[in-house]
């Protein structure tokens, strides 16, 4: 089996409100929070940005990067848990948006903060089984955190977007493996406008077991250990949590420092690992190897395993890079925040 | 606009694809069906725009139309694609870098609702080109 | 085709006319025109509605049938037809009146136009006006009116230098010319600073640039020359009729800053009237926005491209200037109710051209010039009239 990456593309808007910004609305230390998240600003969407228009953007540098024809594209699948619409695809606009209507499949995909790895996955057996000849897994959000809430400190917006296939490639998917149970640490009912969270709960019996789990499970079934590989990325809903979870499964903080974005961009959720992917892509080299593993609550988490080919030299500059989507931001303060995210009902 | 109506052109407005008339190697944006220059004889295909241009002229909304009151104030300009048609669009930067002859590329942005519950509009806007 | 001329003229006050409907603003205007006229009702052939959104405005359609009926002519059966050019429906109201009376169809008919505008809240007004662009491509991109003419204007600014004060300057005229007529909406003196520091609706243009919303009608009788001449010793005649179309939608034209159909309603008009810019001895124009006057005194040919900022700045639009424009006090300050516009246009020739627009009288007013702006002009109605054939 040879399906893997043949193009990514990113998206992160401009603007930007640090943690002190937040914190100095509730009467926080922000120093605590900084040391507690290791996060010190998010990404805030434009007025007329959401989860669309990010997936397009992300999408279209996808295509661009690689010179893909949009009409090959046989599956478009975004994930995100926050789609403009409830009954509506996010995915048709942007499979319209980049010209790849109308002979494809199409869904939107929802699991918290893990959607878009799963579309991953769902495109690869797609790829594999000859049903496409690529696809397209998205990753967006403008994730919600209640005002006041913990999430408000790392809540952020931005979008990846891998075309997977099984030609060009520039990054081999080794192999991948889910681990999956019924946890629930955090949700969003239907029409609320913010999430719920078990707090700690979320911690241990959420993001550690399934991350590790997974992240184990795919090692064991492939028979690798944490030094053969170059970088690793995992879930960042903070800073703190993947580089606890790299130590306890024996990853270095060097591997996972080209991924770590989550300190300057906050957690863009369904693209949050996606994200430190496309950023360790940015910078690999033929040969490298990528270990991965996202996590979604509720709860899941899929690892990855992946070797960069030479390919990546050939299409590494035709479309942003993260770190170019992370320079130049716009600081806003906490009012123009909530202008943006709608929080001030007109 | 009701949904029909901007579904009919959702398309050309996405992905700005207006007409070519191969018969006088017009470019039209907005997409016409009947070639102003050779009218009936005119031959239009549908054609995609690269979505680079410059602005012509531009004006900074306060008193924004209907769709826009979250937006105001907002800029309105006029571009002048690199193929040759113009068109009215927005163009997101900073109000103090906007100037004529500024030069921009597409991108993808809400234009609009109906209402909370109504049908959400997406386009194309204009952003300063980097560099 | 025959000669035609005006015979009376009739106007309600413009501005927010909270206890007056729409039917009773044109039946209001459409009396006094028959009275000025001293014709009687059953002598009338046919009415002409300029109107722009009732639909939007009132919520009303069908507006013939509605003034013929609470015009008491209903009984007679007159055909009376409303007709629409966003805001030009009233100069094209006036051109279908005489064109019905030049072709010898009808011998006395009105041309009237009316807009209630006040029955809706802002936003609903402003939204049915932008209905006067192109809703598919400028509309849905979040362009207003003021919007449009704010483009229009920065480019001319960038292009001929044209300044803030210039802009000013032609409000500041208008509302002079308004404070000298009793139906103007506005009858109150402003200075440059008013006008520069007032509240920004579309950058450059400020709310003193920009003609208000407004409730009004006007309507006149037109007559053949010789049917004219039993009902009055003045009747003033139209030297010229002309009507042109561009593109709807600004960023089609091939000069931002030319409305190129009023150039070419202009050229027909001097072509019919077999006249010259130069001999047009005042002119009401459609400043719609401060610009729109600068624009339109350009493409009229009162002055060379360019040099429009100057005039009003000058004093050479001024009344007692070489060329006075809008003495009335334009849409600026005399007031904009949409479909009386180019109706009340052509009131404010008639009352100059007989010597009865009182404090605002231009002294050796012969010919005349009128010029109506449908959106961002997209129609072009331009009207010459003398006190000579």
């Amino acid at each position: 089996m040879s399906v893997g990456i043949v193009s990514y593309g990113a998206y992160i808007p401009r603007y930007r409100i640090r943690v002190e910004e937040i914190a100095k609305v509730w009467g926080a230390n922000p120093n605590s929070i900084i040391d507690g998240l290791m996060v010190y600003e998010k990404s805030v969407p434009d007025l007329d940005e959401d989860t669309i228009t990010i997936a397009v953007e992300a999408a279209r540098h996808a295509i661009n990067r690689a010179g893909i024809d949009p009409q090959e594209i046989g599956a478009l699948y975004t994930g995100s848990e926050s789609h403009p619409y409830a009954v509506k695809p996010s995915s048709t606009v942007v499979a319209e948006a980049i010209g790849a209507t109308p002979n494809l499949t199409v869904a939107d995909f929802e699991f918290a903060c893990k959607a878009g790895t799963a579309a991953i996955q769902t495109c690869m057996g797609m790829v594999d089984s000859g049903m496409i000849k690529l696809g397209m897994a998205i990753g967006a959000d403008v994730s919600q955190g209640a005002p006041g809430d913990a999430l408000e400190y790392t809540a952020a917006a931005g979008g990846v977007a891998y075309v997977i296939g099984k030609k060009d490639l520039v990054a081999n998917i080794e192999s991948t493996y889910s681990f999956t149970t019924d946890t629930p640490d955090f949700w969003r009912r239907e029409g609320m406008p913010y999430p719920e969270h078990g707090g700690r709960f979320t911690g241990e019996p959420g993001y550690f077991k399934h991350v590790s789990s997974a992240a184990q499970g795919l090692m064991k079934k492939m028979g690798t250990k944490p030094s053969d590989y170059d970088y690793a990325i995992f879930h960042q809903p903070n800073g703190k949590f993947p580089t606890r979870v790299a130590k306890m499964l024996g990853f270095s903080s060097e591997q996972i420092k080209p991924g770590l974005v989550v300190t300057r961009l906050g957690n863009t959720y369904s693209g949050s690992c996606m994200m430190g992917l496309a950023a360790t892509l940015d910078i690999a080299k033929a040969g490298d190897r990528i270990f991965m593993t996202s996590f979604g609550s509720g709860a899941g988490s899929d690892s990855f395993s992946y070797t960069v080919t030479d390919r990546i030299e050939e299409i590494r500059n035709g479309a942003p890079s993260v770190e170019k989507l992370l320079a130049d931001p716009i600081y806003i303060n906490y009012a123009t925040y909530a202008r943006h995210k709608n929080k001030i009902k007109l | 606009m009701s949904v029909p109506r901007f579904w009919r052109r959702l398309k050309n407005i996405y992905n700005l694809i207006g007409t070519h008339c191969e018969k006088c190697g017009s470019f039209l944006y907005p997409p016409r069906n009947m070639c102003p220059k050779c009218r009936r004889n005119g031959m239009t295909i549908p054609f995609k725009f690269k979505g680079t241009g410059e602005v012509l002229t531009y004006t900074i909304v306060h008193t924004g139309a209907k769709d826009y009151t979250k937006l105001t104030p907002y800029i309105l300009a006029i571009i002048k694609l690199d193929e040759g048609p113009q068109l009215t669009s927005q163009v997101i930067c900073d109000h103090s870098q906007i100037r004529i002859g500024m030069k921009v590329k597409a991108a993808f942005r809400k234009l609009g609702e109906e209402s909370e519950k109504g049908m959400i509009y997406y386009g194309t806007k204009f952003v300063p080109m980097e560099g | 085709m025959r000669d035609v001329a005006i015979i009376g003229v009739g106007c309600t006050e413009f501005g927010e006319l909270w206890d007056k409907s729409f039917r009773e603003l044109f039946v209001e205007a459409g009396v006094s025109a028959i009275e000025d006229a001293n014709v009687a009702g059953g002598k009338i052939d046919a009415l002409y509605v300029g109107n722009m959104s009732g639909g939007r405005f009132i919520e009303q359609e069908h507006l013939g049938a509605l003034i013929a009926d609470y015009s008491g002519l209903a009984s007679l059966h007159i055909p009376s037809t409303r007709v629409e050019a966003a805001c030009a429906s009233g100069g094209l109201a006036l051109r279908q009146g005489i064109i019905a009376v030049a072709s010898g169809y009808h011998d006395i008919v009105i041309a009237g136009g009316a807009e209630k505008m006040t029955d809706v809240g802002v936003e609903t007004t402003t939204d049915a006006l932008a209905a006067a662009s192109d809703r598919e491509w400028e509309g849905i991109m979040g362009a207003t009116f003021p919007g449009l003419y704010a483009m229009i204007a920065r480019l001319h600014m960038h292009k001929y230098g044209t300044t803030q004060e210039q802009l000013a300057a032609v409000a500041v005229k208008n509302h002079h010319n308004g404070t000298m007529n009793p139906k103007a909406q506005f009858q109150n003196e402003i200075t440059i600073d008013t006008v520069i520091n007032s509240v920004m609706v579309a950058d450059p243009l400020r709310v003193f640039d920009c003609s208000p919303i407004s409730d009004g009608a006007s309507a006149v009788v037109i007559a053949s020359a010789d049917v004219a001449r039993k009902y009055t010793d003045t009747p003033i005649y139209v030297k010229a009729s002309a009507q042109a179309s561009g593109t709807i939608s600004l960023h089609d034209r091939p000069d931002i800053t030319t409305i190129d159909a009023t150039v070419a309603a202009a050229n027909w008009a001097y072509k019919m009237a077999k006249l010259t810019p130069k001999d047009i001895n005042f002119a009401e124009v459609h400043d719609c926005f401060t610009i729109a006057e600068i624009c339109a005194i350009e493409d009229l040919g009162f002055v060379k491209k360019g040099e429009g900022g100057k005039a009003a700045e000058s004093g050479l639009t001024a009344i007692g200037g070489k060329i006075p424009v809008n003495p009335s006090g334009g849409l600026k300050a005399c007031g904009h109710p949409v479909g009386a516009t180019g109706v009340k246009q052509a009131v404010e020739m008639v009352l100059q051209l007989r010597g009865e627009a009182g404090k605002r009288q231009i002294d050796g007013a012969n010919i005349g010039l009128t010029h109506n702006v449908g959106g961002s002009g997209g129609t072009a109605v331009v009207h010459i009239f003398g006190r000579d054939k």
